[in-house]
């Protein structure tokens, strides 16, 4: 459960890979952990239009429910389909079983997002 | 923030705790799934010393605690335990309790921890004309449940009283176990069959980590997900969802605990009222036909999209694999087979209603 060194992270708890114009989207290992036994990924449609610190899907344990928020802007190209039937590959390893592919809208977004070390930071000051 | 005597002991065995009600308790040790299927196929055991004790004692111990609850206390002997709704006048639910009596004189009530102040208060300002003293001593005991079916051989290495004379819903107030004393009885919220221990502050932790350490690989520690999922799957109520101030207990289902023609209780002329002009709502179980959870308080609409309730409680049933909640609907959507809408986030997502409980207990009551 090492995660990428290049991943790119939000304070919402997901980690983001960059691929080109492309950000693939899933939440981090912190974020599962706090959540516990995942049993449900409510996954956008593809074609649907992320809008950057805005709710899009939601992934719910057994005890709640929490929103996805879009990390970036843009359209969404692709969902990880076999988390409806598998929804504890994000238990297993949340850095393989990512939810969603962007199309960005806008690459500068990027620079709003924490790299790993100030990720860390800011899952040391949450606890 | 309010920490019961196993806090430490909680801490030790790597829980995860939240606030619950202003106490900090263990939600899960290892997983809910995990713990949930622990009680449902061996044993699982959960620190529930939140809960509140009020004793009842006087002459008049056994007529006052029959006029608080809506249950039929009449034929209650000493070592049984009587559940009951408890009701404001206008019939609404001031909590749940389990009654044990311990003699004539001697009334035990067992109630939630959120409701513990509120439900002294009441209890206090309702016995003016009763020869009773009213005592709430919530905070000078520790309790434990032991729940599953391999519950009752763990506890019996650990006691030489034979707990097969201790039926169901019936208990020994001092019986000795893995080195302590404790009031225990057979009765629960899992579904399951189990054991309560009521005991000393002081004495709490020695017995929890005993029952573990005998109970070793037949045995989880459970935390207060897995409760719930438990109690849900089983159609127990839970005060604040299922019951409220706004529920009566005839509304949650509760009848066969309302004793209407057994004398004079609180809330007794509302609650035929009601029963007789027939229920505006009531509380529904229902199976998720589309993907999603229903949770507490999204809203419930017909199919032409007219709210018709709200959620009370819903969740992923473990034992079932299926999505599963209880509402409180309009009563012409009570019945079972209806198709019916759970508003979650942006989306109406199809269930349909269906009979509770949706695992059917395992009590082991003695064949009448």
């Amino acid at each position: 459960m090492i995660p990428d060194k290049n991943l790119k992270y939000s304070k919402d708890h997901e980690w983001i890979k960059v691929d080109g114009e492309t950000a693939i989207v899933g939440i981090t290992n912190y974020a599962q952990v706090q959540l516990g036994d995942i049993v449900y990924v409510e996954l956008p449609d593809v074609g649907m239009q992320a809008d950057k610190d805005e709710a899009i899907c939601a992934v719910e344990s057994v005890k709640t429910a929490a929103d996805i928020i879009a990390p970036l802007s843009g359209e969404v190209l692709e969902v990880n389909e076999a988390l409806e039937d598998n929804p504890e590959l994000i238990n297993e390893d949340p850095y393989t079983a990512w939810i969603m592919k962007i199309q960005m809208a806008d690459i500068a977004e990027i620079e709003s997002l924490l790299s790993e070390d100030e990720y860390a930071d800011f899952c040391e000051n949450e606890g | 923030m309010k920490k019961t005597p196993l806090y430490e002991t909680h801490l030790e065995l790597g829980a995860k705790i939240i606030d619950f009600g202003g106490w900090m308790l263990p939600v899960q040790y290892s997983s809910i799934i995990k713990e949930h299927n622990a009680v449902r196929e061996s044993a699982g055991v959960f620190d529930v010393s939140h809960m509140g004790e009020i004793y009842i004692t006087g002459k008049d111990a056994a007529d006052f605690a029959d006029y608080l609850v809506t249950n039929d206390l009449s034929d209650i002997k000493s070592g049984m335990v009587i559940y009951s709704p408890m009701c404001y006048l206008d019939g609404g639910t001031v909590d749940d309790v389990l009654v044990y009596c311990l003699s004539a004189k001697n009334y035990l009530f067992v109630v939630n921890a959120s409701n513990i102040e509120k439900d002294f208060n009441w209890i206090k300002s309702n016995s003016k004309d009763f020869e009773v003293k009213v005592e709430n001593l919530s905070e000078s005991y520790g309790q434990i449940a032991v729940q599953g079916p391999k519950a009752q051989e763990i506890l019996s290495e650990m006691t030489d009283i034979n707990l097969n004379d201790i039926e169901f819903f019936k208990f020994n107030t001092t019986m000795e176990i893995g080195g302590v004393r404790a009031l225990v009885s057979r009765t629960g919220y899992t579904g399951e069959d189990g054991f309560e221990l009521y005991l000393s502050v002081a004495d709490a932790p020695k017995l929890f980590t005993e029952i573990l350490k005998i109970g070793k690989d037949r045995i989880e520690p459970c935390g207060l997900g897995a409760r719930d999922t438990l109690r849900f799957e089983s159609c127990l109520p839970l005060y604040g969802h299922e019951l409220s101030q706004d529920i009566s207990p005839l509304k949650a289902g509760l009848k066969y605990f309302v004793r209407l023609n057994a004398g004079k209780f609180m809330g007794r002329d509302a609650l035929m009222n009601e029963e007789k002009t027939g229920l505006l709502k009531k509380s529904t179980g229902f199976e998720m036909l589309e993907r999603g959870i229903a949770r507490n308080g999204y809203s419930v609409f017909n199919s032409t999209g007219d709210k018709i309730g709200v959620v009370t409680s819903g969740s992923m049933c473990p034992t079932l694999s299926k999505n599963m909640g209880m509402g409180l609907l309009d009563t012409k959507y009570a019945k079972s087979g209806t198709e019916i809408y759970i508003g979650i986030r942006n989306k109406k997502v199809k269930a349909i209603t269906v009979k509770k409980p949706f695992y059917k207990k395992k009590y082991r009551k003695q064949e009448v």
